[in-house]
């Protein structure tokens, strides 16, 4: 344990603001890993455990695009559109057999997937550790704020993941699309007796899911290094994202990335030992007080 | 035709006679047990290969953990995603208690069982609240927290690397666990005892009221059982035993590796029990023979093992829907019935 770490860098400005950033980065990633796993819950009633899945896929496709093309924002584009691609099929294929079965089925349906998922980019593109590297257009000397080091990929990553969680929230509550989709998540059944195709609407809420890790994979392939299995801590972090905020809840998914996030980035300087720990502490007092989490609705 | 059913229910809820029956399958339990346990150990005595005496204490170990889960999962209906962390701590604290302090074997494996239940109990008392999707979850956070840990604290655990440089096994009552059939009939007898004393366990009216729980846990609650306390204490019970096959694994291979509590595991017991069928006491124990040899099997041909069992899975989750054991059972009961019904 090092206090003395954390206290220093609370008392400095420069430490403070590149702390709080790198925190944000972890958050923003997590968020948007975390958001399609709640959203799907939401609607689907699924808990897709193989989702850390799209992730890793949409990192891996960012990076092929990049080496192949050489520009960034269709390495991004890329990744989202592929694994949303992936989401669809997936759900359609396969997800949409085990609806209604008990949770031990869907469990070991994405069980599966994880596995073979796994050994698929193993296959494709090797054990190893990859890297993509930062995009040239990145390669400019990083910002100062208050002395602290901010690069500007960072501030890129921030703002296309709060982008995406301002379009997310606000065409849920404003379109028409959004309105459906809560329709759904309530009652499915009327929502398909008035006339809307279910399985359609189910197959888009999963491709959105999976677009939206797949982005976050993306987003983090310049700034991560890419292994198979790299989606499933970030699967077992975004779980926690979203136990803390609420299963369910888009609002509490993006509070809840954002607290790990921050816990992540300033428990690794006071407990280096015991960061993730911390994690966990922290979701057991939120699930013993509020059991919903955070912005959960709770259900009956 | 419901008064008839009700008229059966009240029937059968006459108390001596479940009295008498579940005394004699009792015997016939144990009887059972005594007779698994005399084939298993004959067994050297007939084929000396190392291999299959190798593969019986692999399937002890996971056969003790696998039905262990699926007291759980089968009878309680909580689906652990995180069984396996008992499995590691098991392997690591028996480990751990005979380099370090080097008591008698016997000692380090009551110290071990100890140490899991006061953990268990911690962990349960967090997770045994919450319902279905949220338990599976958190135990599993609960897993990858422990498994984490055993990385990061390399000073006790050896980090990555796992405990090396093996376990020292002194004899005690005549048993040398550093001879290989000593060791061979160790891990039977263990995995016998473990066995008929889930069975136990599960034929009580304490597993009864587990089903119970399972079936409709606010029934449950309503005629005055403390549904968390029930669960609490099948988790515990369960941990003790998962933590068993972990001290098996943990003498098998003469060490302890990080991978003991990495989720993998976890999900290798679901999917044991899902493969054996989960209605079933031996369906678990069925499962882990049939994970075993498609394991060696499947690693024998290709590194993308993951693959093959991933498909296998698969086609048991969406193809069967169900496990082997209740498909045979089915089978049988379809047969048993005759031809006249289903024609």
């Amino acid at each position: 344990m090092d206090i003395d770490a954390l206290a220093g860098c609370l008392a400095s400005p420069a430490c403070l603001v590149t702390q709080t950033t790198s925190g944000l980065i972890i958050g923003m990633l997590l968020f948007l890993v975390a958001v399609g796993l709640t959203l799907i819950f939401g609607v689907l009633k699924v808990v897709n455990f193989s989702h850390g899945a799209f992730y890793m896929f949409g990192a891996y496709f960012a990076m092929t695009a990049y080496q192949l093309t050489d520009s960034f924002a269709l390495a991004m584009l890329c990744g989202a559109a592929g694994t949303a691609l992936l989401g669809l099929i997936f759900e359609r294929v396969f997800m949409s057999r085990v609806y209604g079965a008990d949770v031990l089925m869907q469990l070991l349906v994405c069980y599966a997937f994880v596995l073979i998922f796994d050994d698929v980019v193993r296959m494709i593109w090797g054990p190893e550790f990859k890297s993509m590297g930062m995009p040239s257009a990145f390669q400019v000397p990083p910002l100062f704020i208050a002395g602290g080091v901010v690069p500007p990929y960072y501030l890129l990553l921030i703002g296309v993941a709060l982008a995406a969680a301002l379009v997310l929230g606000l065409g849920l509550a404003r379109t028409r699309i959004g309105k459906v989709i809560r329709a759904a998540a309530h009652n499915p059944g009327m929502v398909s007796a008035l006339g809307i195709n279910t399985g359609l609407l189910y197959g888009g809420v999963f491709a959105l899911g999976g677009m939206l890790a797949g982005l976050g994979g993306a987003l983090a392939a310049p700034v991560r290094s890419l292994t198979p299995g790299m989606g499933f801590s970030v699967l077992i972090e975004s779980f926690i994202v979203t136990v803390i905020g609420g299963m369910g809840s888009i609002l509490g998914a993006l509070i809840g990335a954002l607290l790990i996030g921050l816990i992540r980035s300033f428990g690794s300087l006071g407990f280096p030992l015991f960061t993730e720990g911390l994690m966990y502490l922290f979701m057991v007092i939120v699930l013993v007080s509020r059991p919903t989490g955070l912005f959960g609705k709770e259900v009956a | 035709m419901t008064e008839l059913q009700a008229d059966r229910a009240s029937e059968t809820l006459t108390t001596p006679r479940i009295e008498t029956r579940s005394f004699r399958s009792r015997y016939r339990d144990i009887l059972i047990a005594l007779v698994a346990f005399a084939v298993l150990a004959a067994l050297p005595f007939f084929f000396g290969s190392k291999a299959l005496l190798d593969f019986v204490i692999r399937c002890s170990a996971f056969g003790l953990f696998a039905t262990s889960l699926n007291l759980l999962v089968g009878y309680t209906g909580m689906i652990s995603f995180g069984h396996g962390m008992f499995f590691g701590l098991g392997a690591y604290g028996f480990g751990l208690l005979m380099q370090r302090t080097g008591v008698p074997i016997p000692v380090a494996f009551v110290a071990t069982l100890a140490i899991t239940a006061v953990f268990a109990a911690i962990i349960g008392a967090i997770c045994v609240r919450l319902k279905e999707i949220y338990f599976a979850f958190v135990t599993l956070a609960f897993q990858m927290l422990i498994h984490s840990t055993i990385l990061t604290w390399a000073s006790l655990t050896g980090g990555d690397q796992g405990l090396r440089g093996g376990i020292p096994r002194p004899v005690f009552f005549g048993i040398d666990l550093a001879n290989h059939v000593h060791l061979y009939i160790t891990s039977c007898a263990l995995l016998v005892l473990g066995l008929l004393l889930m069975r136990q366990i599960a034929q009580s009216p304490f597993g009864y009221t587990l089903r119970m729980i399972r079936d409709n846990a606010r029934r449950a609650s309503f005629i005055g059982i403390d549904v968390w306390r029930a669960k609490l204490t099948i988790f515990v019970l369960a941990a003790l035993f998962a933590s068993t096959g972990g001290m098996v694994m943990a003498l098998f291979v003469s060490g302890a590796y990080p991978e003991f509590a990495y989720w993998t595991i976890s999900g290798e017991g679901i999917f044991i029990n899902m493969l054996g069928g989960v209605t079933t006491f031996l369906g678990p124990m069925v499962g882990t023979v049939l994970l075993l040899i498609l394991n060696d099997t499947v690693t024998r041909y290709t590194e993308y093992h993951g693959i093959v069992l991933g498909v296998v899975i698969l086609f048991f989750a969406i193809g069967l829907r169900k496990g082997l054991m209740d498909y045979v059972l089915e089978w049988y009961a379809q047969r048993r019935d005759g031809p006249g019904e289903r024609g």
